[in-house]
């Protein structure tokens, strides 16, 4: 079994499409964002020079720089890829990339943008700037080591970060005389960690990225016992992402009055779609309209789905200004003055507890502070409870605590009203990238201090239970004992009796 | 009807395509492909974002392809609107005729608030790409000019067209690109973007660089003019021009300010540029693709960068990114 997919149930052959989408005609044609996240040396430029390279992406006179460049060439007659991709002289000087690039290529059926980040030490900070917009993540491992503990640190920031579409690129499978048992078991082992991590589509590809083979073009001939799709393939059946599902969303970008007859808010719809004669809620005001008009440069339209940039005009003298929300009436998002939230601190200073930083999502900047709550450990993927500064790197649960009304989604439901930047007041620069996770009401925040439950658990059910998110979140709020099974029971008796 | 309405009757300046203006039946306009919406979309938050967020932005306006999309999504961002910022052209004195002829001829026909300024330093010193060098004259007519030119407006926003694709330096690019009061780009010191959130917070003479086109590659480029009929500059197209052969580059020989060297003979023949700059500094290419479907076609098949015919990239390996460093678009 080489393709892994939740609808395809037990046994699937190899020939099951990826991402079960059957329909030629109903192909997502958008541009499809990933990134591609492995260890030094896993391949990962080879692999991207591969992309690149069998697409035609790269053109004659770049090669011949490239050769210039890199003088020698190995032994397939290939460029130094990573020549290719390494584009800033300060990198190519230190020999590593230390930021996120974006690297463009298109087959006839779709095109791709891939986030290329680094695999070294800073490389949650800069993956998570990667994966905030990817729709998918190419996780590289090499055939040789098999899953480390590495590709679980990546898989878990693909997967908070809320891509749901993996691939597994198994490569270099040639130094491993393209054994099908060992990418069998590399690919179960994945399979298991995914899931985990509530990740359920994954395709496992085995491969060799220097040669070329199930990347662009096929591998079979060296891997007759595969019949799985290419990398290629695999990419250009995945899904976007589109929050089109859900209530409607407008972030007010600015106000548009050419003149006094005219009055509309323009914006890119975050959420749903929307027609004229729509009932809406302007958010934090709570104003109720109706839709009178959707305005684009083409054409007056008569309706608008998420993604789509656009003038709103509304049927009565509300008020509106940027920063506002529109949405729909029936199906509103969370408003309140705490919500519960993960945040990736971004910059040397880390996360400071009590700071007041500036938040901005979508079009909404407003000032909050941030109360962290506790800490995830990446090589176990474990929740610890952490109340100080969070360090650069680091990834964390916080309590956000606004003056003025916020207005989210929660993330996993809507990835652009539910994610957020904070930035630092006096460097100004971006600190942090953020998901909401819940709303919190006044009580269950003003609380957080006050009472503590206590709970007297058999040491390994204490132990399980601490580790779940949900307990992390909210580790404040309880003391966890420890005891024997019997010491458990006997207490059940006290409190019964 | 939205009170700018007028606008929209505005006729092209350029049919390069059998474009007619007179049927202007908006609806008959085939939908974008999925793909382009998106790029547009794209770009049209970018420039409402910037818009709304910064007290004076600016866009540069260089004339070519990228920066006659750019104009395009500008005017579709702010419709009804007019563009609430002024157009920026930096003139070094060495652009080819037809395309200052197309400048005045888009101002016009779109209102534009077009501001076009030359180095005047430059100007009086009479810097020349022949006799001062292409990386002097880019220097002081370009990178000068420009900062000159964002101190003169007090800019803290400039939009540009640059794409990603163009150039290895360009693939760590932000969409907001922060610059330092000085204009100085820090490739290790960017602020880090995630999703579509934008951070627009400077300092007073702090500014940033905002570039709407960042995840555009050249194709798309040259199939949403086709897409959107946007007018482009006569030297995209083919025709018989007078040229000459200078160190494996077409060079343009109809200014009265060129001299063949010895031994170089003025050919004639049937030439476009795939990208427009400078003369003395643009290589042309020979071509017989003389209508917009036949530069696609011919594009499609093309396996050579479209930066090959700019000297600047030339240079040296890195030398972009020096240049941007400088302050350089
Ligand atoms: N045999 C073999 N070698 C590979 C393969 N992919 C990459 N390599 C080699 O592994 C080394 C590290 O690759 P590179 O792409 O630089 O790794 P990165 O650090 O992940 O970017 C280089 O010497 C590559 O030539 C493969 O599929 N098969």
């Amino acid at each position: 079994m080489t393709s892994y997919n939740d609808h395809s149930g037990s046994g699937a052959s190899a020939t099951i499409l990826p991402f079960a989408e059957p329909q030629r005609a109903a192909r997502d044609t958008r541009p499809l964002r990933l990134i591609t996240c492995g260890s030094v040396d896993d391949g990962k430029s080879t692999l991207i020079g591969r992309l690149l390279w069998d697409t035609k992406a790269v053109k004659e006179d770049q090669a011949a720089t490239l050769k210039r460049d890199s003088g020698a060439q190995n032994d397939l007659g290939l460029p130094d890829f990573a020549l290719l991709l390494d584009g800033l002289q300060a990198e190519r000087e230190q020999g590593i990339t230390i930021d996120v690039a974006y690297r463009y290529f298109s087959t006839d059926r779709r095109s791709f943008i891939v986030a290329d980040t680094p695999g070294h030490e800073q490389y949650t900070r800069n993956m998570a700037t990667g994966a905030s917009t990817a729709d998918l993540a190419v996780l590289l491992t090499d055939a040789r080591t098999g899953i480390l503990e590495q590709t679980r640190r990546h898989a878990t920031i693909a997967a908070l970060m809320g891509i749901r579409q993996f691939v597994l690129a198994v490569n270099k499978i040639d130094l491993v005389g393209y054994d099908k048992a060992i990418f069998e078991k590399i690919a179960h082992d994945f399979k298991e960690l995914a899931a985990t991590l509530g990740v359920r589509q994954i395709t496992a590809i085995p491969m060799s990225a220097l040669k070329g083979e199930n990347v662009v073009l096929s591998g079979h001939s060296a891997m007759p016992w595969y019949e799985g799709p290419t990398l290629i393939e695999t990419l250009e059946l995945a899904t976007t992402r589109s929050a089109q599902t859900g209530g409607f969303r407008l972030p007010v970008q600015r106000v548009s009055r050419p003149g006094e007859s005219f009055r509309g808010y323009q914006g890119t719809v975050a959420g749903g779609a929307v027609r004229p004669g729509d009932s809406v809620v302007v958010l934090p005001s709570g104003m109720v309209a109706n839709v009178k008009q959707i305005v684009t440069f083409d054409l007056v339209r008569n309706a608008a789905v998420a993604g789509d940039a656009i003038t709103l005009v509304l049927d009565r003298q509300v008020d509106v200004s940027r920063g506002d929300m529109i949405v729909s009436i029936d199906a509103q998002p969370l408003t309140g003055h705490h919500f519960d939230a993960q945040i990736v601190a971004l910059q040397a200073g880390g996360i400071e507890p009590g700071k007041r930083y500036w938040l901005k999502s979508g079009s909404r900047r407003q000032r909050v502070s941030v109360a962290p709550l506790s800490q995830l450990e990446l090589s176990s993927g474990k929740w610890k409870t952490h109340e100080d500064t969070l360090a650069m790197n680091a990834i964390g649960k916080v309590l956000l605590s606004f003056d003025e009304t916020a207005i989210f989604d929660i993330y996993e439901q809507n990835r652009s009203t539910g994610a957020f930047i904070l930035i630092d007041p006096d460097t100004l620069n971006t600190v942090a990238g953020g998901m909401i996770t819940a709303k919190r009401s006044q009580a269950d925040a003003a609380h957080r201090d006050g009472q503590r439950v206590v709970l007297s658990l058999p040491a390994d059910l204490a132990d399980q239970l601490m580790s779940t998110e949900i307990f992390a979140a909210r580790r404040d709020e309880a003391d966890v004992r420890r005891v024997s099974a019997a010491r458990a029971a006997d207490l059940m008796k006290d409190l019964e009796a | 009807m939205p009170p700018d309405a007028a606008t929209r009757t505005d006729k092209p300046m350029q049919s390069h395509t059998e474009f007619d203006p007179q049927s202007k039946d908006k609806a008959a306009k085939p939908p974008l492909d999925p793909h382009l919406k998106a790029l547009e979309n794209e770009a049209i938050h970018i420039f409402r974002e910037v818009a709304a967020e910064f007290e004076r932005p600016v866009m540069l306006y260089s004339i070519g392809k990228d920066s006659s999309v750019l104009l395009h999504l500008a005017r579709k961002a702010f419709y009804p609107g007019k563009i609430p910022f002024p157009l920026l052209h930096i003139d070094t004195g060495w652009k080819f005729p037809e395309m200052i002829a197309f400048r005045d001829e888009m101002a016009e026909a779109f209102g534009l608030n077009l501001v076009v300024h030359t180095n005047p330093r430059g100007a009086s010193e009479g810097i020349s790409p022949f006799t001062h060098g292409s990386s002097y004259h880019t220097d002081v007519m370009k990178t000068e000019a420009l900062r000159q030119a964002l101190d003169l407006g007090q800019y803290d926003a400039a939009f540009g067209g640059a794409r990603r694709d163009e150039e290895a330096s360009r693939a760590k690019e932000r969409i907001y690109s922060f610059r330092t009061p000085d204009h100085k780009w820090d490739p290790r010191n960017q602020r880090p973007e995630l999703w579509n959130i934008y951070n627009g917070m400077v300092r007073r003479g702090e500014s940033v660089r905002a570039f709407p086109l960042s995840n555009w590659t050249e194709v798309d480029i040259w199939r949403y003019i086709q897409a959107e009929n946007i007018p482009l500059p006569p030297l995209y197209f083919a025709k018989p021009r007078k040229f000459v052969e200078r160190d494996g580059m077409l060079m343009w020989a109809e200014d009265p300010r060129f001299e063949a060297l010895p031994g170089e003979q003025v050919q004639e023949g049937m030439l476009r540029f795939r990208t427009l700059g400078c003369w003395p500094l643009t290589g042309g290419i020979r071509s017989t693709a003389s209508t917009l479907d036949e530069v696609i076609a011919e594009l499609e098949i093309a396996t050579v960068s479209e930066r090959q015919g700019r000297a600047i990239d030339r240079d040296q390996a890195g030398s972009m990114e020096k240049k941007k460093r400088e302050g350089y678009f």
